[in-house]
């Protein structure tokens, strides 16, 4: 009995903790490494219409982002639907010159794979849209990505 | 004196430094790949040549979506949930009719020669469409397009187009491919 009772005086052992950090830092590097900054914060009211038919954008580095919507300070930018590039409010002719910049920033194996992707809220008008195709067109960026949200079938 | 051993290291608040950046890399990043509808646009429309333009009225299937966001398919006025059954209709043409797209016999591996359809779905939008609009039109028909794939992929490889492999994958793109045209931009009614 006394053997127990020996035991017994000796309280609940506390935890081991040492591994508690091996495991957050194996949850940290995984975070590091998919984590994608966001590049640019978004100066327009986005609001992406549903879409089923999704397909996931390839490689996100490969994507560049054209954003269109009505800007978030109406009394700097208007209150009409306008496009944002990187971090600025663009025009259409901007298109052009943002495209070979993101052309300039790729080797040239990756070249070919470069799309560009239109972010646009859902309740811009086509002719916006139409005006950055015909530019997007005339700039050689062919592969174009609509940007939607996934919707329930 | 000689003998005394050094004193651990207290490792206590390194959960706590690896919780703090662990917790920061969780709120800034984003696992949500952006999803969306992919399209290749033509090339720019060359001035100088002459677009010979040669397909049949029967190969082409016209949408045209106005400012007012309503539909008009081959001239009636038609609704978005009828779009994919007339778009599929179009493409696939099952029985051979008259007035439905011709098919051109094409030699594809893996699938062996198979009767390609002729059929372009021709879109056309008004400056003042909605862009929502214009996204759920291009949603259904790529529903129609995917649905067929699916469809034959089945009844080649009994497997579903997701499934597939590659190759198989490329050789049901080729014999169904995406013929979404859209034209040059025009005015097609109601004001803008």
């Amino acid at each position: 009995m006394a053997r127990f009772k020996k035991k017994n005086d000796k309280g609940t052992p506390g935890l081991n903790m040492g591994s508690m950090s091996d495991i957050i830092f194996m949850l940290l590097f995984f975070f590091m490494v998919i984590t994608t900054m966001r590049q640019s914060s978004l100066i327009v009211k986005i609001t992406v219409p549903q879409a089923t038919e999704v397909q996931k954008l390839a490689k996100k580095s490969l994507v560049s982002y054209i954003n269109v919507g009505v800007p978030l300070e109406p009394q700097k930018y208007g209150s009409e639907p306008r496009i944002q590039l990187n971090d600025m409010i663009a025009e259409v002719s901007d298109i052009a010159g943002f495209v070979e910049t993101e052309r300039a920033g790729h080797p040239e194996d990756e070249r070919p794979f470069l799309s560009t992707a239109i972010k646009a809220d859902k309740d811009v008008r086509m002719g916006t849209i139409s005006d950055i195709k015909q530019e997007l067109r005339k700039n050689g960026a062919f592969k174009l990505i609509y940007t939607t949200s996934r919707r329930a079938k | 004196m000689a003998k005394r051993s050094t004193p651990g290291l207290n490792t206590s608040s390194m959960a706590d430094i690896s919780f703090l950046l662990l917790t920061f890399f969780l709120m800034t990043s984003s696992i949500n790949t952006d999803m969306g509808i992919s399209r290749k646009l033509p090339p720019p429309k060359d001035e100088n040549k002459k677009e010979e333009v040669d397909i049949h009225k029967r190969n082409i299937f016209v949408v045209k979506i106005n400012s007012h966001d309503a539909l008009l398919f081959d001239g009636e006025i038609g609704d978005i949930r009828d779009l994919k059954t007339r778009a599929k209709d179009f493409l696939g043409n099952p029985n051979d009719l008259e007035n439905l797209p011709e098919k051109i016999e094409m030699d594809i591996p893996l699938l062996g020669s198979y009767r390609v359809s002729k059929g372009v779905i021709s879109l056309q939008n008004d400056r003042g469409t909605s862009y929502d609009m214009y996204i759920q039109v291009q949603n259904e028909l790529t529903a129609a397009v995917n649905e067929m794939r699916d469809e034959l992929c089945r009844i080649k490889f009994g497997k579903s187009y997701n499934d597939a492999e590659k190759e198989q994958k490329e050789a049901i793109d080729k014999a169904i491919p995406v013929a979404i045209s859209e034209a040059e931009p025009t005015k097609i009614g109601g004001n803008n």
